[in-house]
């Protein structure tokens, strides 16, 4: 598994992002296979429809960037262990890479994640979940988050208006509207 | 400037939030010279609001905070507000430790306007429900003034801040000079009609009443529905201390903004019984410089305005400036909240709302209007909320991942409706803030230790707080609801009141009607220190309203040679 400790070779959003000394002390950080990895992850989550999906949409760096500068030591190696299970699992059972495999495969593979974790977690009750289990429920919320906050996201898969200028509280709307992009905090 | 030539001003402010910046406006505008204090950076209007306009997609992280600012913001990573963009705006806690005797959250703003750039903006008048109930119920000390009093100082305030709302009629929630109101939704409107007739007009829905202007005001653009107001707002249309009152005070030529300047203490003259001025460290420098003034108003937010009470006189006083009360930083109180309820709202399929209203609804409060009602607690609560489509942060547990999913989450999902309740705190001597000595900032200069917590009636009003939402959505006909208490902790309202309380009597209190301290009656506490009770609305207008009025007084009081 490619979660190579220190190694710097990322793309040109990650490194807008910066580098921070202290940041990560343990130096975690991610190549372009773990990227490549984490977008293929992503996508078969959010895939191209009528729309861009998550990986033109470079969700997989977003999820790298957001893992090192944003979670904690613990977190941040539950998430690589639980990555390496992921492709692990994968590689096992179908004797390639997630990266190289099948769609249909891939998403029969995370749609067996997603149905097994639980509805109703506590932070308690994740704890005590498999790490390829914790590592998936990031996985999935850090897609939405990355993907639905992109700039595809927004103004593709959402409509987007910076200064709306006022508001209608009784807009029609039928089925199929896009929904519109609302402030996330 | 040098440390040996003290500069000399009609009046000194501590502080440049909501209330510091009211005071200097008002008595720059009446003609004194004023030097405005500031502990923290310059903060400019627009120029320097760097996140305002950014796309989601140009935060690096997405909203989500960094291990940098999780490690500086230790009580507020966990709140809602600290995002990305937000997180510039609030003060690293590790620079500005306090000690927590028991649990508490002071969530704090060092910068030129304070948490007037962050605030929540909900804007609501006291009433004499409020005003008389220390003394109907025997609770603390009684308030010196009454609604009269402050009225029309409330219009005074909203006039100038820009208050949008709804006339209502309500005795415990007087109305204003309000702005058109903002819009409710199709959810809300109709949940607002079905409890209304389900309790017979006795519980009522309304719209939030808010510092965000719905129509153009001086210089100001009315409010663009960004709903991003706590980045600073380039139309400036909703009120801070930075889009009405700094521009207001220097228009007048009489103010002097001074930032990094941290009062140590207000000078003291004993035999005079007036105070001479302020004492401040540059917190760039670490120089020691004195201002001299005629008055000073004390407005840098309620626990630090006891600070600096409590490290001021102490050759007179050893617990310091207002202390021979014995009820300096007693008493102290915030708003208790995170309890409520949430459900989905059917019928309303075809529905949607266009713009991002940066207001919610309010159920003003209705518990112990009457008296002889008995719930088990003393005072009440209110409740802010609102309805909105769910958007892609709902998930779709039941769906499978790929396509479909995608379409989805790419559609609103159902009609959301929420309730949390805001609750009084009651003033409790014990509920208290101390100087600690031995320990120190980065300044040298003594920390607080904070000993502050719910007690058994906010606790009992809790229950109701939580079980009364939840009966209100289903009486309103709202499906699948779910109630919680997601517990408080002390200071999480950001609401911190007390610590220096207005009072009819020196023996009991540190300040009078006028908000001028008893043993320095040209020193004036006029922000949330000087709060004798809490009520269960947001304070803020409550302190432009007497810092306006305080004001008001000082200069009358300085014309006459009693100052």
């Amino acid at each position: 598994m490619a979660v190579a400790m220190g190694a710097a070779f990322v793309g040109p959003r990650l490194l807008s992002a910066g580098f921070r000394n202290g940041v990560s002390p343990g130096g975690l950080d991610f190549s372009r296979g773990d990227i490549a990895l984490l977008d293929e992850i992503a996508d078969t989550i959010l895939p191209d429809t009528k729309v861009p999906g998550a990986k033109a949409a470079k969700t997989g760096e977003c999820i790298a960037v957001i893992v090192r500068d944003c979670f904690e030591d613990d977190e941040q190696a539950v998430f690589t262990a639980g990555l390496a299970d992921i492709a692990g699992a994968y590689e096992k059972r179908f004797g390639t890479s997630f990266v190289q495999g099948k769609p249909a495969e891939r998403l029969m593979f995370l749609n067996e994640y997603n149905r097994a974790l639980p509805r109703k977690s506590t932070r308690a009750s994740r704890k005590n979940e498999p790490k390829d289990w914790r590592c998936f429920r990031h996985l999935k919320e850090l897609t939405l988050l990355g993907y639905f906050t992109s700039e595809i996201g927004c103004t593709q898969a959402l409509r987007f208006v910076e200064v709306p200028g006022g508001y209608d509280g009784n807009a029609p709307y039928k089925p199929g509207d896009r929904n519109w992009f609302v402030e996330v905090r | 400037m040098t440390a040996t030539q003290p500069q000399a001003f009609d009046a000194i402010v501590i502080g440049s939030g909501i209330s510091g910046g009211w005071a200097a406006k008002e008595l720059t505008e009446k003609g004194l010279k004023v030097l405005l204090l500031e502990r923290g950076h310059n903060i400019e209007h627009i120029k320097d609001y760097v996140n305002a306009l950014k796309a989601p997609w140009q935060f690096d992280h997405r909203t989500e905070i960094t291990r940098e600012v999780q490690a500086t913001h230790p009580a507020a990573k966990t709140e809602y507000f600290l995002t990305e963009g937000s997180s510039p705006f609030w003060s690293s806690e590790i620079d500005t430790p306090y000690e927590q005797a028991k649990p508490f959250s002071w969530l704090r703003s060092y910068h030129v306007g304070g948490r007037s750039l962050m605030w929540g903006r909900q804007s609501y008048r006291w009433s004499d429900l409020d005003f008389t109930a220390n003394a109907r119920e025997g609770i603390a000390v009684d308030w010196p003034i009454r609604y009269a009093e402050i009225a029309p100082w409330y219009d005074h305030a909203e006039r100038f801040a820009g208050i949008s709302g709804s006339i209502e009629g309500l005795p415990q929630l007087p109305d204003g000079q309000f702005m058109p109101a903002m819009e409710m939704n199709c959810v809300e409107k109709d949940v607002a009609a079905r409890i209304r007739k389900h309790y017979n007009d006795r519980r009522r829905m309304i719209i939030g009443r808010t510092a965000n202007i719905t129509q153009p005001l001086e210089n100001r653009v009315n409010c663009q529905y960004r709903n991003k107001c706590w980045l600073g707002c380039p139309f400036g249309a909703y009120f801070s201390t930075q889009s009405s009152t700094l521009p207001a005070a220097m228009q007048t030529g009489n103010l002097t903004l001074r930032p990094f300047s941290i009062v140590t203490r207000v000078l003291y003259d004993r035999d005079r019984r007036r105070a001479t001025g302020v004492e401040v460290l540059d917190a760039e420098t670490n120089q020691t410089y004195e201002f001299k003034s005629k008055i000073v108003f004390v407005c840098a937010s309620a626990l630090n305005s006891s600070w600096v009470l409590m490290n001021s006189a102490n050759e007179v006083w050893p617990d310091g400036l207002g202390s021979s009360s014995g009820a300096l930083g007693r008493y102290v109180m915030d708003h208790h909240f995170r309890v409520g309820a949430w459900g989905l709202a059917e019928g309303f399929e075809d529905r949607i709302v266009n713009g991002r209203r940066p207001n919610g609804i309010y159920i003003p409060r209705y518990r112990n209007l009457a008296s002889g009602e008995d719930r088990g607690y003393l005072r009440g609560f209110g409740y802010q909320g609102g309805a909105n489509r769910l958007g892609w942060q709902r998930d779709v547990a039941e769906l499978d991942l790929g396509a479909a999913f995608k379409d989805a989450l790419c559609e609103p999902g159902e009609w959301k409706i929420g309730l949390t309740g805001f609750g009084e705190i009651l003033p409790h001597k014990d509920n208290r803030i101390t100087l600690n000595r031995e320990k120190t900032d980065k300044w040298g200069l003594p920390i607080l230790k904070l000993d502050c917590e719910m007690r058994s009636n906010e606790l009992a009003m809790r229950k109701d707080m939580e079980a009364d939402a939840a009966e209100m959505l289903a009486a309103a006909g709202i499906k699948k609801i779910q109630s919680r208490d997601e517990g408080y902790t002390f200071g999480m309202g950001i609401h911190e009141m007390g610590g220096a309380r207005m009072g009819r009597d020196p023996k009991t209190s540190v300040l009078n009607a006028h908000n001028q301290v008893w043993d320095a009656p040209n020193v004036f506490v006029t922000d949330g220190a000087c709060m004798t009770s809490s009520s269960c609305v947001n304070p803020s207008l409550t302190y432009m309203a007497l810092t306006a009025r305080a004001a008001n007084f000082a200069v009358e009081e300085l014309k006459r040679g009693n100052l």
